[in-house]
Order: structure tokens, then sequence, then C-alpha cells
């Protein structure tokens, strides 16, 4: 199972990217997607939506069932990846080139707290 | 513990995702099912159906028996190997289990039944045949193993791996059946299927089974698992027993009043409750407009006319949106837009007469 060592991770499968501005990228792990199945639907979070940690801020669905996705950190969202809307097999594809937003972190310190390849290699091992 | 058919380790050295379906463990996928879903439309696809249940009956009667225990009339079926689709009901008129029944010979028929409903399927048969033509047997042959070759490719790449069928199944008219003696036993090859394309389901010997895939594989028929096998029969608008129908439910409910035969004299099981209650609800077929999310079971459905709810739902990839079944009141038309709850939102949808799909092309 692929789990990149650059990134921060959470329990409920989403992969974080720290960018060099300051903000976040963020995705569904390639064990979601292997989970999941064929996606065939996307909804992102508004770009300016205020999200807590944790907070439910959008939905992946595929053919078998629907499933949030959660914000790892407090934040604004800042963006959304439209190419994955409109092409939702792209998640399949690569979970990791196929981000799904971007937020501005309300506290960068936040990210420290995330899982980092290898504590998530063990939970989803684990599971 | 699941039960396993005979094709259980090939599936998981395919690397199937598998599930417990209805207590059997059965590929869900071997990769991408909607990959699948196309290879069947475009090509050749198989599906390991040897969880659903070959009933023979046979002996003196045979006929007569199941003109009384079916809603479909056998009487149509004059010449040998010709099939019907229909329901096995109960007095009530709920629906028991659907079926398929091929008339091989005056004393000897051969049904097959859904995997989750075959006992209680032969337990029922068997208490009618007690009561009404103790001359005729019922023979359960879970020794047979079945798989369905589907597509457009399907019956050219199954004679190129099982030679022998090809001659005695080259003029197999579609919804017909013949057996084709061969060495290790032989097969039964029905021109059927639950895809909405044209194909073979093979009948074979349990011990076969894996020698058979193996030589349609090598003939380039894609594995495929349950994920695609749904997909295509809603596109195809065949019911799913369980979901879109079941004991509760009248098939005059459930879009299957084409395979009851109400027209002749002949008594069966269900037809007094049929005849004395006109239906008051309809199974229809939905597309949804825009995007928005999938259609799926159990989903409030609201029209003008009244709420209703969704049986069957999922994506339909020759469409590139989602489809649906479902219940709503008699007087909806087709055409009609309603609006279904999906997650925290009503999402528009358009009332269709299934099928969605037909020889591969968009009805829609």
């Amino acid at each position: 199972m692929n789990v990149p060592p650059d990134l921060k991770y959470t329990d409920s499968h989403e992969w974080v990217r720290a960018e060099a501005d300051g903000t976040v990228t963020i995705g569904i792990t390639d064990h979601a997607q292997a989970q999941l199945g064929d996606l065939v639907f996307v909804e992102l979070p508004v770009v300016g939506r205020t999200l807590a940690a944790g907070e439910a801020c959008g939905v992946v669905e595929s053919v078998k069932a629907a499933s949030d996705v959660y914000a790892p950190i407090a934040g604004e969202v800042t963006g959304g990846n439209d190419a994955v809307v409109g092409a939702p097999e792209q998640v399949n594809a690569d979970a990791y080139a196929s981000w799904l937003w971007k937020m501005k972190p309300a506290d960068a310190a936040a990210l420290a707290g995330l899982m980092d390849a290898a504590a998530y290699t063990k939970t989803i091992a684990d599971a | 513990m699941p039960k396993t058919t005979p094709l259980n380790a090939v599936h998981r050295a395919l690397g199937a995702r598998m599930v417990d379906f209805g207590g059997w463990d059965m590929p869900v996928s071997y990769g991408s099912q909607i990959d699948e879903h196309h290879a069947v439309r475009r090509d050749a696809g198989m599906f390991d159906v040897s969880h659903m249940r070959v009933v023979d009956v046979c002996g003196d009667g045979a006929r007569a028996f199941l003109r009384y225990a079916l809603a479909n009339n056998v009487d149509k079926l004059k010449t040998p190997g010709k099939a019907l689709y229909g329901c096995l009901l109960n007095p009530d008129g709920g629906v028991r289990d659907d079926l398929i029944v091929y008339f091989l010979r005056e004393d000897f028929f051969r049904l097959v039944v859904n995997a989750a409903t075959a006992d209680d399927d032969v337990a029922w048969l068997a208490r009618l045949r007690a009561a009404h033509a103790p001359a005729v047997t019922l023979v359960p042959r879970p020794d047979l193993a079945i798989i369905a070759v589907q597509g457009p490719s399907a019956r050219a790449k199954a004679w190129q791996a099982l030679p022998a069928i090809a001659a005695p199944t080259a003029a197999l008219a579609p919804f017909n059946g013949v057996v084709v003696p061969d060495d290790g036993g032989e097969i039964f090859v029905a021109r059927t299927g639950y895809t909405g394309e044209d194909g073979f389901e093979l009948v074979v010997p349990a011990t076969r089974a894996v020698a058979v895939w193996q030589a349609l594989a090598a003939a380039g028929v894609r594995p495929c698992g349950l994920g695609a096998r749904d997909t295509l029969r809603l596109e195809a608008g065949m019911n799913l027993y369980g979901q879109d129908m079941d004991e509760a439910v009248s098939p005059l409910e459930s879009a299957l009043a084409w395979t009851v035969d109400l027209a002749s004299p002949r008594d069966f099981v269900g037809k007094d409750a049929l005849v004395a209650s006109p239906p008051t609800r309809q199974l229809v077929g939905l597309l949804l407009e825009g995007a928005g999310g999938v259609l799926r079971a159990h989903q409030k459905v609201h029209t003008v006319e009244g709420d209703g709810e969704v049986t069957s739902g999922s994506y339909s990839p020759t469409l590139a949106t989602s489809i649906a079944l479902a219940r709503v009141p008699a007087a909806v038309r087709a055409g009609a837009l309603v609006h279904v709850d999906v997650r925290d939102k009503r999402l528009a949808a358009r009332v269709i007469k299934p099928p969605f799909v037909r020889n591969g092309k968009p009805l829609v």
C-alpha cells in the first residue's frame, strides 16, 4: 500500500501536504480509494468556508457507498480541485496527485499533531 | 462460515475483493468494477453464479405441476429448449422468488433460482408437490456450477474456449437452452443472462468449473464480479429479488405484470389474490438530473402524486450518471420530474420506463 513519507495523515484516511506558502493541500489516501472502489462523485467544501479540526466538509462517493471527508486541522478553504469533481476516477488512478482541497491553517503548529507515514502505515496494517 | 463455490480459490488468486453475499463468499470485483461493466457492454465478461441453484423438476405431470406453481404459464413453452422468466408467488400474491424455467422434455423441466432463496424455494415446491403432484420428483442440483458469459463477443469466445459446444449451440435462439453431452459430464448451455447483453449461461459439473473458467479466460473473457453484475442488470431494467420485490409486494407492483399470465383460465398459486387487488403502486425507473450524488435503495421519493421509495439505485457507467428503480404511486407518469432525498439534499430525477440501455446503447 502506497504511503508517501513526506506527507501527514489522519485516522480518517486524509493525507496532508504542507506547501511553501504556508497553505496545506489535502486528499484521500491510496488505502481509502482502494477501500471505496471506483469513485463516481466528489463534493468539496466551498472556498472561503472556515472549518474546525475534524469537521465533515465534503463527500467522496463510489459505486458502493458515500464517505465523508474531514478537515485534518482548523483553517479556511482556499481552493478546490475542479478537475477531480469532473473526473472522480482520477482519485482511484492516483490518490496523491488528485488533491481535493487547499486550506490556510488557523495554526501552522497543528500539523505536528497529525500522524506521520510510519504511524499511518501501522494503523492501516492493524485495521 | 460462508459457503464457497468451486471457483473460490480462482477468485482469490486473481486478487478479487470478496464479500459475504447471502452467506456465500463471492467476488465483488477484481479491480475496477466500472472497467468490468464496460467489458461486458463492449466485449465479453464472465460471472461465477454458482451460488444460484438449479432445481430439476422431473416425471409424469411435471408440466401440470409447474403450470400451477408458477405465475408465468409454462404452456407457452411448446418447443424443447424454450425458457420463461417469471415469479414464484405465495397464495397472498407476494413474491417468493423470480426464476427462469427451461422446458427440456415433457418429463424434465429445469429451474434456476436465486441463491438466498434456494432452500426456501425447494421446501415450498416440495410442499406443493406433496399436495398436488406426488408423481413429480424435485432434484436440487448443488453438484452443478454456473458461469455466465455475457457481451457482444461472449458466444464467439465461449465457442473458442469450448469447441464441443459450438455446433450444438450455433443455432440456439435467445431464451433457449440445450444439454450438450461431453466427456467429463454434460454442459447445459442457455442463451440467457442478467446483463441485457447476448451470451450464454454455462451449467457444468462442479468438478469442471475451474477448467471451463480458465479456458474462457484464455479465450479473452474478462472475470467480472457482483459489483458489475448489479450495475449491468440495473441498466437493463432487470429486477433484483430481495430489493425490488419480496414477499411483501405483488408482481403487479414490481413491473412484473408482463410475467404473470392472468389471461388463461388456469389456476395458479397467488392468482386469486392478484385478481382481487388492483395495484396502487408501480415500479418505475429514475434517471438523476444533474450531478449531486448516487440514488440508492431506501431513499425517499417525492412526487406530485405522493411519496415513494427507491428500491435499487447505483451509478450507470454507460450513461455516466445515477439510475434507480423506485416504487411510487400508480398515478405517476413516465417523463415526470420527481425529487429524491439523497443524504442531506433533494435531487431531481426523471421518471423513465426501463430499460435504460439496450444492445450497449443508451435509451435515455
